[in-house]
């Protein structure tokens, strides 16, 4: 019993390491989308914020030095995407892979000029990275039954980023249906001319809303590489970012399904990694890739309807032109 | 894919702008090089030469052409639909797949039945990938942008699954399938040259690339001179009117993916039956993705994405013969590349337009009011 007691929360605890990355992306998606921008760039944001934060905390040795570069990084690269979906009124999806495809090639070749690792960055020493925090009594609650572990390891002990994500969340749901920066950002996803004819910009509305997806597109990297990782890897991201967008459209483009959906994935991937080469009873080895597969294909069944409808914003991927 | 046909003279339109938006892309790679601390002129040199230098490296230089003729191809027969198929590389994936089951399990037959079977093989295979993605679109309503980047990593789970459990040699440490007997392997030109007396170095460069030419005329007479081309172009530029005018969307939108996907997979036959001879984990090396560039370059043409193809199958190639001589420059700056040229050319395709209709409009007053 305590035995699988012990288990289960090593498997909670791991889905929440899992899934913080891919919160703080499915939530970065979720402005973009939300104004009406499609995203398919969050996995190269995550990847140039992975490598800025890495590199920047190994030369100044300060994770949060690093932070902030991965979220400038992050943000610039949102803004080459604004600019060719909403200035120059240009494919979208095409923006997003090409911003893709280039962050996949420049940042193992910076890494590779600049620290001479074949595409790694120096491994970060103790304080250039965001290490676990212990919460205060977690030690001395431990000994209480039931609660005291799930405190200690469960709730404690995690890194700042973590917390940040969790934090996120129902910010964002505050923001997105409780403030008029909210309302406007919903509003121009759905129906711009409407926005705009009450007098607020449609441009600077997605302009903004990019924005704030680069923040924490920005996050999400730096946490890949500076917490949860001690260095940038070649392609460490590894489709987390179009993991978290299909979380977002498993959540319906909502703030707290989206979060669900974010921990379904992560747990089967914290699940994966537990069987691996483990026999199960009754069904056997399970093949790992199999589990692995399961995020995309169940999002692929509730695009075709199969399980639930995900209803897109309805103005998204269409550039806003101004009636003359 | 804004074309406003009658604005600019066809030459500026097809030649002027697309040179402009690879100018562009080449300016900003250069741009890296010197941030790398190395000199782009010379870089470029290493480049060239690397790609068009000598025998071995043209034969290398048309061997990653083919691919990149394959995928071009596919991603504009979608794009001429309509639909935007990021899915080449799960499709690739699977194309080689069923080229690699052919060579495995079939290869006892004659060189002249194998060839015919495995091009059916991946034609099926890659086809099959793309048209399931194609049906959720049009008999369900789901995005095929979404459906095939979540098919690409289906792709990759499955055929890691099979190489890994099932398709591994046995006593082989990696996971990859055994070597296709010889009667299997699709000549290489260097082979079929030298047996009519022409001596040529070298290189993977097999029937493939032949048969990517050929793929291309049959693609241009497929969409320019059939009605079923003619009917699938006016589903991609207005829904409404080919409804009107009583053609099926959704059958149209199937039929394009599936084509679509099975040019991916011929990229199995070049890869897997013409160069590697046997099945290998992640052998399409980004090609899928590539394909997306060279049909925003080729503008979605067949004659332009054989030159675009060659651009690329010149970068792939003397990219990796520059990283050995300059050694700050790694491999991956060819990938930078790629991608500002899908930028430039194709989300930024609309940046350099204005002026230049600006410029043509105030030389060619006459003209423009006309």
């Amino acid at each position: 019993m305590d035995q699988i007691f012990l288990q289960t929360l090593l498997l909670t605890d791991s889905t929440l390491r899992l899934a913080a990355p891919l919160v703080l992306a499915a939530l970065a998606g979720l402005f973009a989308e939300r104004s009406g921008v499609v995203d398919i760039a969050l996995e190269g944001k995550m990847l140039g914020g992975a490598f800025a934060a890495a590199a920047t905390a190994a030369v100044t040795g300060s994770a949060w030095i690093g932070l902030l570069a991965a979220i400038g990084f992050s943000i610039g690269l949102a803004m080459v995407h604004g600019f060719a979906c909403i200035t120059t009124r240009g494919n979208q999806v095409v923006s997003g892979m090409a911003l893709n495809i280039t962050v996949a090639g420049l940042a193992p070749t910076l890494a590779d000029a600049w620290f001479g690792q074949a595409g790694r960055t120096p491994l970060l020493g103790e304080g250039a990275r965001f290490t676990p925090i212990s919460l205060p009594f977690a030690e001395t609650l431990r000994g209480v039954p039931v609660l005291g572990p799930i405190y200690a390891e469960l709730i404690s002990g995690h890194n700042i980023l973590v917390y940040a994500a969790a934090a996120a969340v129902p910010l964002v749901a505050w923001i997105v249906y409780r403030t008029r920066f909210g309302l406007r950002l919903r509003a121009v996803g759905e129906n711009p001319s409407a926005v705009d004819t009450a007098g607020i910009s449609v441009t600077a509305m997605r302009y903004q809303a990019l924005i704030v997806t680069g923040v924490l597109c920005g996050i999400a990297g730096a946490y890949l590489s500076t917490a949860h990782n001690a260095s940038f890897i070649r392609d460490m991201t590894a489709g987390k970012g179009y993991l978290a967008l299909a979380a977002l459209i498993f959540g319906k483009w909502r703030p707290v399904p989206a979060l669900c959906a974010c921990l379904l994935f992560a747990f089967t991937d914290a699940v994966q990694i537990r069987l691996q080469g483990t026999s199960l009873p009754l069904i056997g080895t399970v093949p790992t890739q199999a589990i692995q597969s399961l995020p995309y294909i169940l999002t692929v069944l509730l695009l075709a309807g199969f399980v639930g409808r995900a209803v897109a914003p309805k103005a998204i991927g269409t550039p806003y032109v101004k009636e003359r | 894919m804004i074309a406003r046909r009658g604005e600019l003279p066809g030459w500026v339109d097809l030649g002027l702008l697309p040179l402009l938006n690879l100018l562009a892309a080449f300016v900003v790679s250069g741009l890296i090089v010197v941030l790398l601390g190395e000199n782009p002129f010379r870089a470029v040199e290493l480049l060239v030469w690397g790609a068009f230098g000598y025998g071995e490296a043209i034969g290398y230089t048309l061997f990653y052409a083919t691919n990149f003729i394959f995928t071009g191809l596919a991603v504009a027969i979608a794009f001429h639909c309509g639909l935007f198929n990021i899915g080449g590389e799960g499709q690739a994936y699977l194309g080689g797949l069923g080229v690699g089951l052919v060579g495995l399990y079939l290869g006892f037959l004659p060189f002249a039945l194998i060839l015919p079977l495995a091009v059916l093989a991946a034609a099926l295979f890659g086809g099959f990938w793309a048209f399931v993605p194609g049906w959720l679109q049009a008999r369900r309503g789901s995005h095929v942008v979404i459906t095939t980047i979540m098919f690409n990593f289906i792709a990759a789970a499955l055929m890691t699954y099979l190489l890994v459990n099932v398709l591994i040699a046995p006593g082989q440490q990696g996971p990859e399938s055994a070597t296709f007997a010889e009667n299997a392997w699709l000549p290489q030109l260097h082979d079929l040259l030298e047996a009519v007396g022409i001596e040529i170095p070298f290189s993977p460069l097999n029937l493939s690339f032949v048969f990517g030419l050929l793929c291309c005329l049959l693609l241009w007479v497929f969409v320019w001179q059939t009605r079923w081309g003619y009917a699938l172009r006016v589903v991609g530029q207005n829904e409404a009117a080919a409804v009107y005018g009583g053609i099926s969307p959704a059958r149209q939108i199937m039929l394009a993916m599936t084509i679509s996907g099975a040019l991916a997979g011929f990229v199995g036959l070049n890869e897997i039956m013409g160069a590697q001879h046997r099945l290998i984990l992640g052998f399409t090396g980004g090609y899928g993705f590539v394909g997306i560039a060279v049909a925003l370059m080729g503008r979605n043409h067949p004659v332009g994405i054989v030159l675009a193809a060659l651009l690329f199958g010149a970068l792939y190639q003397g990219g990796s013969e520059l990283s050995f001589d300059m050694p700050r420059i790694s491999r991956d700056w060819v990938v930078v590349i790629q991608g500002l040229v899908i930028l430039f050319a194709g989300a930024l395709e609309n940046l350099f337009r204005p002026y230049v209709v600006a410029l043509f409009a105030r030389r060619l007053p006459a003209e423009a009011v006309a």
